[in-house]
């Protein structure tokens, strides 16, 4: 059996815990009690994932687990352990931004911004699971993101133009590769 | 607000599991935290003790066995959707499952906390009444099963004992009746107002409705469904009379009215369901 706050009378006892953040290993100390949300931003620094209602409802602290779309309110840090955890800042690239991100600024999708990395988390995670979503799956799988500015229909034209661009680029990789498989078969006959 | 301290267990096993909760005091058992940790969030739940339960894979299995459909306690609510056999013999309770939340809160929600939790408007406390299903309740003094129907004491109570532990619902396999379901909420993703499961034979006109969102436990009634419109909706009408309602009178009626609505269009999709097979 392995309690990780043994004695109470220590106050408020922390325990030492793994997690793979974006890629990144950290081991830190944290209170049993304390939310994921909270442990991303005040003891990594990751300040992408927003806090908005702290009871699932508003989306904007939306995280991957293992791929999977997550409230990381409504969620312990010390249960993350051996998960892997993908933020928006995960999902943003060295320079510059990423396909999904570059078309929510052509479409003006975000105002003050504050839903915004809960979208691009929970947007990045459909368009993985599915390259060409109709707007009514955009809509329903957006219905979990409070946005109080845009009136949602520049988020979904955003997604939908960020889908096609990534069906493209897939497409254009996928030309390359096969160009490039021609020419060696070819380099080989000549 | 933040929560309160707890100690925090991550048993490995069942057994583990059951003695931890029949040692700690004031122990509850975390398995999606979609409704405990809202609630522990605002310091309206305080428990000294949490005992995750996520670790333990042997809770989350589906199978068909002798007639049954045995689902693991674990069975995150956007598995239960997509299931094979769930869609197959369960449309309905897809159909239903696909209505809890949003994406992200399916992801990680349980069958087995949305049954313990038993929130009057939840959809699978609904679904495990209408189809008569059994829950099992582990203990570390043994197992015990008990009918759906019994299990739902009222809003937010159930028969579960601190120290059990629920481990699998049991669905029996329909035959000879078909089912449907409908619900209407104010937005997609938010509680019910108010839904309902139909289940009709294929012969004859036998057939019964399970309520939700109206009372504060789902209420399941047998009756004969007039094939006529009109008389059907008559009927709804008297049974939703017989049920008690919310206090405020205008919201008793609101919400009666969408019951009775839902529960034709849950009437013609069990119908539409037999056609074309
Ligand atoms: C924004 C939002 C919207 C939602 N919308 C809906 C909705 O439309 N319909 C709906 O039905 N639900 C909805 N939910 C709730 C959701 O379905 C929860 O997943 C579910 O009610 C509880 O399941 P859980 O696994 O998260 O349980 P937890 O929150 O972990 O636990 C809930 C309770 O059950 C107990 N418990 C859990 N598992 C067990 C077990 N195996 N044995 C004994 N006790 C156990 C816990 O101790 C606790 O008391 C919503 C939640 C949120 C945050
Ligand atoms: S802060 Fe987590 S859903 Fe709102
Ligand atoms: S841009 Fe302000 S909440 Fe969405």
């Amino acid at each position: 059996m392995q309690s990780v706050s043994e004695s109470a009378a220590a106050g408020r006892p922390k325990t030492s815990i793994t997690l793979m953040v974006n890629g990144q290993r950290h081991t830190l100390d944290v209170e049993p009690r304390w939310l994921l949300s909270d442990v991303l931003r005040h003891q990594l620094g990751l300040t992408g994932t927003h806090v908005g209602c702290e009871q699932g409802v508003c989306g904007s602290c939306t995280v991957l687990l293992d791929g999977q779309p997550q409230r990381s309110c409504l969620m312990f840090a010390v249960q993350a352990e051996g998960h892997d955890i993908t933020t928006v800042e995960g999902l943003t690239p060295e320079q510059g931004l990423s396909p999904l991100q570059a078309a929510f600024e052509r479409h003006h999708a975000l105002q003050c911004g504050f839903c915004t990395p809960g979208m691009i988390v929970t947007v990045e995670a459909l368009l993985r699971e599915n390259a060409d979503p109709d707007e009514e799956t955009i809509r329903e799988v957006l219905s979990g993101n409070i946005c109080r500015c845009t009136g949602y229909q520049s988020i979904v034209a955003a997604v939908q133009d960020a889908a096609r661009v990534r069906r493209e680029s897939g497409a254009a990789k996928l030309e390359v590769a096969a160009k490039g498989q021609n020419e060696a078969a070819g380099g080989e006959q000549a | 607000m933040k929560p309160i301290s707890f100690s925090y267990y991550r048993p490995k096993s069942l057994a583990e599991a059951l003695d931890i909760l029949a040692q700690e005091e004031e122990a509850k058992v975390i398995a999606g935290g979609q409704s405990l940790v809202p609630l522990m969030n605002f310091r309206l739940s305080r428990p000294k003790t949490l005992v995750d339960i996520n670790g333990l894979r042997e809770l989350a299995a589906v199978e068909a066995d002798g007639g049954v459909l045995r689902i693991g306690a674990l069975v995150r609510h956007q598995e239960l959707l997509a299931h094979p056999l769930v869609v197959q013999h369960f449309p309905a309770l897809a159909a239903a499952a696909a209505e809890i939340g949003h994406w992200a809160i399916r992801t990680r929600g349980t069958i087995g906390g949305s049954l313990v939790h038993a929130d009057p408007a939840a959809e699978l406390p609904a679904a495990t009444v209408a189809h008569r299903g059994v829950l099992v309740l582990t203990s570390a003094h043994g197992e015990r099963r008990v009918d759906a129907d019994a299990f739902f004491y009222g809003y937010l109570m159930t028969d579960i004992a601190p120290d059990e532990l629920l481990t699998a619902v049991e669905l029996p396999l329909p035959s000879g009746v078909r089912y449907g379901f409908a619900e209407h909420a104010r937005r997609p993703g938010d509680f019910a107002l108010a839904g309902a499961f139909v289940e009709v034979a294929e012969a004859g006109h036998a057939g019964a409705v399970t309520w939700f969102g109206v009372g504060g436990r789902p209420d399941r009634q047998e009756m004969e469904l007039s094939p006529d419109a009109a008389s059907r909706g008559r009927q709804f009408a008297a049974a939703l009379a017989e049920l008690d309602g919310p206090e405020d009178e205008v919201e008793a009626r609101y919400r009666r009215q969408l019951a009775a609505v839902a529960a034709e269009q849950a009437y013609q999709r069990a119908i539409a369901s037999g056609r074309g097979n």
